[in-house]
């Protein structure tokens, strides 16, 4: 499955850039691009965590698996699979 | 004995406990002694008040208009729903914990309805309201600026939420349209009375989970080897007051943030990061590295995000949930455009 489009829209909905019409494609990092409050932090790993029924733990609560939408999937791909293990 | 728990909320029915007689009886209802003098007092202490009172709303709300009282209290419910529903509607809007109500009311039915379904919610026979002045649950340690502002600053709170809920377009549009300002300076021994109670208040954004008591702040104040740094913001519909407090050990080398706690109202914001952010600019100017310390505790999951994302990288971290963070500050981030941040000259010499 590709989830890319469900994060590109969270992202979209949640973060709003400079310009009006800026985009950010799948391997922009947008921590870089812009200053990031703690609320668009939480929400993002809370939209992650609940959609995916997947649980994010410090080991994986780094900034490199979030800052683009391909690490932040990369990310989502690696966790439900070991679910998948586990069961 | 267990320390009692204090009331950050008193919840009121309206009918044979804030007026004699029904309202919708008789229009002719009269406050009992005392009872204004009561709630302005508690009000002053910081105490909330709200309403919860199986009553006609336009009716008792005019009544308490022409009384001289309706302003006092925040988010009111005035229905026919049972009070259990009308205290959980006022224990989220206020964002309090249920032990921080005290409810009270004439009637038995009602303070059992209401203890059947939230345990914890305090309540108080109506006839005993003039005790109210001398219990200690209603007697905060300090009386700060902000506690007495506080109702003030939950009505102004009120006016942002309905903006916000008006407005439509990106919310940080809504944010940059606010006005906001962010002022951090070093703590003076006014501040520390509001320090104290942040370290206490604050739960969800508190980067140790531990209070420190007013002795211990002015101690750490007062030492050439700690910068005790307390924020404020405001925006067009007024002040937040003191929202947050960061204590940070200055060593040769090292910058080691002990303590960070933000005050819950800002989380929304969007300016939650934004004395951290300070702390690590200003950190790098004078050529330190930073250390930060956090511990788990079950609530303050933010913090942990925030100093993650914020670039810290996890040092060490023991079973007991505590971590220890680093930053070799290589990269520091702006601000947010949407924000003024203000910094008295002469900071930190």
């Amino acid at each position: 499955m590709d989830y890319r489009q469900e994060i590109r829209e969270f992202i979209g909905n949640n973060l709003t850039m400079e310009h009006e019409d800026a985009q950010i494609s799948d391997n922009d990092n947008y921590f870089e691009m812009r200053f990031v409050n703690s609320l668009f932090a939480m929400r993002l790993v809370d939209f992650v965590e609940r959609r995916f029924q997947i649980e994010i733990g410090n080991d994986d609560l780094d900034l490199a698996n979030f800052s683009t939408i391909n690490r932040l999937h990369d990310l989502i791909e690696r966790k439900l699979a070991a679910k998948e293990v586990a069961r | 004995m267990e320390r009692l728990k204090d009331i950050k909320c008193v919840v009121w029915d309206l009918d044979h406990t804030i007026w004699d007689g029904v309202l919708l009886e008789s229009g002719d209802v009269k406050l009992r002694a005392r009872i204004k003098e009561v709630i302005e007092q508690l009000d002053r202490r910081g105490i909330l008040h709200s309403i919860a009172s199986k009553n006609d709303a336009e009716l008792a709300w005019a009544k308490l208009t022409e009384l001289g009282i309706a302003e006092y209290f925040l988010y009111p419910e005035i229905h026919w729903d049972a009070k259990s529903i009308s205290i959980q509607r006022i224990q989220q809007n206020i964002n309090i914990g249920m032990d921080a109500i005290l409810f009270v009311d004439d009637q038995p039915f009602e303070l059992e309805e209401v203890k059947s379904v939230h345990a914890d919610v305090q309540v108080l026979h109506a006839d005993h309201y003039e005790t109210m002045l001398n219990d200690p649950r209603l007697m905060p340690r300090f009386i700060t600026a902000d506690s007495s502002r506080r109702r003030q600053m939950y009505q102004a709170d009120t006016l942002r939420k309905q903006a916000e809920e008006q407005y439509e377009g990106p919310s940080e549009k809504f944010l940059a349209s606010l006005g906001m300002k962010f002022t951090i300076y070093e703590a003076t021994e006014d501040d520390l009375q509001r320090a104290e109670e942040l370290t206490v208040r604050t739960n969800q954004l508190n980067a140790t989970g531990i209070t420190y008591s007013y002795e211990e702040l002015h101690q750490l104040m007062t030492s050439q080897d700690y910068l005790l740094l307390v924020c404020e913001l405001e925006d067009k519909y007024g002040t937040y007051g003191k929202i947050g407090l960061a204590l940070i050990h200055k060593q040769p080398d090292i910058w080691r943030l002990n303590m960070l706690l933000m005050s819950c109202r800002v989380m929304s914001r969007g300016a939650g990061s934004v004395l951290l952010t300070y702390i690590m600019r200003e950190a790098r100017q004078q050529g330190k590295q930073m250390l930060a310390d956090f511990r788990e505790t079950g609530r303050n999951r933010m913090m942990n995000i925030s100093y993650r994302f914020a670039g810290f990288t996890q040092l060490s971290a023991d079973p007991d949930g505590k971590i220890v963070f680093s930053h070799d500050l290589k990269q520091v981030v702006e601000f947010p455009d949407y924000i003024e941040v203000c910094v008295p000259e002469r900071q930190h010499q």
